[in-house]
């Protein structure tokens, strides 16, 4: 597996870019924080568009103080936030366009088979011969997509590539953006700061904020330990063990991802097949606690934790509670509500867990 | 309304000079355009300026420097004559030079203009792609700055097919050499041929208004902008 080793110092104006560290060389990294963090200008380092600091793809040392390989010979892909089509070419010329130059900077591009099943995947094929002045947002970003798979990069960057679009766009491009995995096995940067889109695509979290690295890991549990007011919140993964009549899915949860746990959330999925893998996102607002199982409630999901940590956050006091099988769970309360229940580390009580949300 | 041989000879003289000169500019000028689009350098105001000149100056300025930097004592013409290429003035060769200089801004501005409104991002595109700096030059900025470099090369040659001030200071009146159609009606005018003026001035007339009806047709979304001033 080749990491991607960086140690960025960077000054834009008053602006700095201060970051040592190592992404993992597989799966979706998500780098995650508010506008203006640097989040953007971090990809566009790694690109090359940019200099400031040392970048190493495994033993390929790509950037360094003293010398830069020029954007156009690191073998990557980039995806820009406005697709960044060439509109003097059509949707062909412009995936052509990468695929000529591939070879000159070290990658294989896709074989024609497996191009032809990328442009499948992205709904491309009726589109080919379209000047991209005559394509939509949401077609434009998978074109650019598309450019970016055919190369076979071996590190594909994606920087905000929904955010220029309306959410019901959003919402046509997600799908292909999950679907991404099954033609594109190597590493991918996704640069974004929405969380919704985080939760769906990321395997790791990278937390930026002002131009420092806040926090970084799994994304479950970075997820567990930022703090995001309202949203804050976990993400649990399981498999779908049975699809109920009354439309809701039984979710078995996987602790750590990989073994099946016994804890099961109920959630509502109705396209979800029995063996699907989903995510579930539960905010801390919508877990209360029981001091007993409440079976005269109209909450489905009540689960058995342990509470593992209070700690005071504003005018209300945030718990992380762990499953019997380790996942994590939060819960903000109010103070009078953690005095009456007299609420402290160690004590096993029930979590109601209000609603979850299908998170992809 | 007919032409002498006289009259026959400055037009293919004229046209032989505008397409030469046209082409010329296309190579110089593109080069050109392209470093003021996107330079940063300090150099960037006083070049500018000085490829503009030509838009504000009286031609008998422009032609009477470089009648003096070219003759036997300035230092153009003391280099031409070490290179063995002879004098300028009062030759074909001395008028596409002239030309060249006074044509410039009509090429640089509208070339300059396309590369500015195409911006960074399509480069930066290109360059994550895989294409180099001559590659993105080639692929890149000559198609989308296409409107703009016809503009310029329908500028260029009209204007240089138009002039006539810095003809006289340079090239004087030479038949077959430096005498265009310009030069030719004022020698007609001269001596009173009104009506073999009249010919010549007319086919001008409806050239210049052919071209610029073509060129905005072909080119309906691009304006002829020879603005100065930059954000």
């Amino acid at each position: 597996m080749t990491d991607l080793h960086l140690n960025l110092d960077l000054r834009r104006g008053d602006f700095r870019l201060q970051l040592n560290t190592a992404l993992a060389g597989q799966g979706v990294t998500a780098v995650f924080g508010p506008s203006g963090c640097g989040k953007t200008t971090l990809l566009r380092c790694i690109a090359g568009l940019e200099q400031g600091g040392e970048i190493r793809l495994g033993e390929e040392l790509w950037s360094s103080a003293r010398q830069s390989l020029p954007a156009h010979q690191r073998p990557l892909a980039l995806v820009f936030q406005d697709a960044g089509l060439l509109r003097h070419l059509n949707v062909q010329g412009n995936l052509d366009y990468g695929v000529k130059r591939a070879r000159k900077r070290g990658l294989t591009p896709l074989p024609a088979e497996q191009a032809r099943q990328v442009l499948e995947l992205l709904d491309l094929l009726p589109l080919l011969q379209r000047p991209v002045q005559r394509l939509s947002g949401g077609e434009q970003q998978r074109v650019a997509l598309a450019r970016a798979l055919l190369i076979n990069p071996r590190l594909l960057l994606l920087d905000e590539p929904l955010s220029a679009l309306d959410s019901a766009r959003k919402q046509e491009v997600l799908p292909y953006l999950r679907r991404l995995h099954q033609v594109y096995q190597g590493p991918i940067l996704y640069v974004s700061h929405a969380l919704e889109e985080v939760v769906q695509l990321a395997d790791q979290l990278l937390v930026l904020e002002k131009g420092t690295l806040k926090d970084q890991g799994r994304l479950g549990d970075v997820l567990a330990r930022l703090s995001l007011g309202d949203e804050t919140g976990v993400v649990l993964e399981g498999t779908v063990a049975a699809q109920e009549t009354d439309g809701l899915a039984r979710l078995a949860l996987t602790a750590d991802g990989t073994a099946a746990g016994s804890a099961e959330l109920l959630l509502s999925a109705p396209q979800a097949l029995v063996g699907d893998h989903l995510r579930a996102r539960v905010l801390a607002r919508d877990v209360s606690i029981s001091l007993s199982r409440a079976d005269d409630s109209s909450i489905l999901n009540i689960l058995p934790v342990r509470v593992e940590s209070l700690s005071q956050s504003g005018a209300s006091v945030l718990l992380n509670l762990r499953l019997p099988d380790g996942e994590l769970l939060r819960a903000r309360l109010t103070q009078r509500s953690v005095t009456q229940l007299g609420l402290q580390t160690g004590m096993s009580v029930w979590a109601q867990v209000k609603s979850v949300a299908l998170a992809g | 309304m007919l032409l002498t041989a006289a009259d026959w000879q400055a037009v293919w003289l004229t046209l032989k000079l505008a397409t030469l000169v046209t082409m010329l500019l296309l190579l110089i000028g593109t080069p050109l355009a392209w470093w003021l689009a996107r330079t940063r350098s300090v150099w960037r105001g006083p070049v500018s300026a000085l490829v503009a000149l030509p838009l504000v100056l009286p031609p008998t300025v422009l032609g009477f420097y470089l009648l003096l930097a070219l003759g036997p004592n300035g230092p153009l013409g003391q280099l031409t004559q070490t290179l063995g290429l002879g004098l300028l003035p009062f030759s074909f060769s001395g008028l596409v030079l002239a030309s060249l200089l006074y044509s410039l801004p009509f090429v640089v501005q509208p070339v300059q203009n396309a590369i500015e409104a195409m911006g960074e991002r399509p480069l930066e595109v290109a360059a994550t792609l895989g294409a180099g700096p001559w590659d993105r030059f080639f692929t890149v900025v000559l198609p989308q700055a296409k409107p703009g470099l016809l503009t310029a090369a329908v500028l260029g040659f009209a204007h240089t097919v138009g002039e006539f001030g810095v003809v006289l200071m340079i090239g004087g009146n030479i038949p077959g050499e430096t005498r265009v159609i310009s030069v030719q009606i004022y020698d007609h005018v001269e001596a009173l041929s009104y009506a073999q003026a009249h010919s010549l001035s007319l086919m001008m007339l409806l050239f210049s208004f052919v071209v610029l009806l073509l060129m905005y047709s072909l080119n309906r979304h691009s304006r002829l902008n020879f603005s100065m001033s930059r954000p």
